[in-house]
């Protein structure tokens, strides 16, 4: 049964991969749609970003003080600065440790 | 002009930094299904069938929490409808490959990789063997997946929980959006993304990952009708 379950999801991901790709033409979209989807980045990760910094794995919201939004503020001014992706996801890490294990240990 | 081999090579690369939290969150994925008492091959097959790192996890979590297959199912399948957008954005670069190979590429689009191919697209309109960068991310991707679940699936949680890297997955996608931060119209989309994401976070089936990216595409195309 989970098997089942497995292979039904995995058909379904498969779909949502491969409709826009290979079923729908690109002329069937027109040039305002084209120019909104210019917008997808910005508009899908941060359904990531937010949920995964301000919620806890109990669903609940998180404190303002909370060392999890200091990292991320960090990555950010860390990233927007050195365009590098190692560097921002290090200095989020690293400031989210120095916190965690100095200042609340 | 670069060969299909130097594009292959430059998808990589473009990759290989977010292997830095893709890495430990598969493993942390591969060790929760062990964890929740599931078949290790089962666990294992889904990064092959499935291949989409949250909703592997919220599938099994699901399940052990009692929902029956159809919630689980219908849940991997609307978290991961965001490709849909993906997809859209990518066949205006894939339109000229035949069916089978729009087939078969599809299989590997996630969200790094689309995100810096789509990148790396929008500066080289002009190249022949574009696909080739998205077959390097997607297939960079790929790997990694399957050889950090695993490892998680034999060797358990060895990545001391204490790290907190489940963190690294916000910080993988901050790294990749923070260069249009300087862009007003794409601040407010991203707010607009994330507020709701945050207010709709309790929606049946994980919906928000979907309801969210809507709405703030609804407002980026008010944002362009402003703009002209």
């Amino acid at each position: 049964m989970t098997w089942l379950s497995i292979t039904i999801a995995g058909i379904l991901t498969y779909f949502t991969r491969m409709t826009m790709i290979a079923l729908v033409r690109r002329d069937l979209l027109g040039e305002k749609i084209k120019a909104v989807l210019a917008y997808v980045p910005s508009a899908v990760f941060p359904a990531i970003i937010f949920p995964a910094i301000f919620i806890n794995d109990y669903g609940a919201y998180i404190e303002m003080n909370d060392p999890k939004i200091f990292g991320a503020l960090v990555a950010i001014i860390v990233g927007y600065f050195s365009r590098n992706v190692i560097a921002t996801i290090f200095s989020g890490l690293l400031s989210y440790w120095i916190i965690i294990f100095i200042f609340l240990s | 002009m670069l060969s299909k081999k130097q594009l292959f090579s430059r998808g990589m690369l473009d990759i290989a930094p977010h292997m830095l939290s893709v890495i430990p969150f598969g493993i942390i994925c591969g060790a929760i299904g062990v964890d929740l008492g599931f078949n290790p091959y089962l666990v294992y097959a889904m990064s092959i069938i499935i291949f989409g790192g949250a909703s592997q996890i919220v599938f099994l979590q699901l399940l052990s929490g009692g929902a029956s297959s159809l919630v689980a199912v219908t849940s991997v399948g609307v978290i991961n409808s965001r490709h849909l957008l993906y997809g859209a954005v990518l066949s205006e670069y894939l339109e000229k490959l035949s069916f089978i190979k729009k087939l078969l590429i599809s299989y590997v689009v996630v969200d790094q990789g689309f995100a810096e191919s789509n990148k790396f697209f929008k500066k080289n309109k002009t190249e022949q063997y574009l696909h080739y960068h998205l077959i390097g991310t997607g297939i960079t991707m790929w790997v990694c997946w399957q050889i950090a679940t695993l490892a998680g699936i034999i060797l358990g949680s060895f990545v001391p929980e204490e790290l907190g890297l489940k963190f690294a997955i916000p910080l993988t996608f901050i790294a990749i959006v923070v260069q249009d931060l300087k862009k007003l119209d794409h601040v407010i989309v991203m707010l607009v993304c994330g507020i709701s994401s945050l207010l709709f976070f309790e929606a049946p089936f994980k919906s928000y990952i979907l309801i969210s990216p809507v709405i703030a595409l609804f407002v980026a195309a008010l944002l362009l009708r402003l703009k002209k």
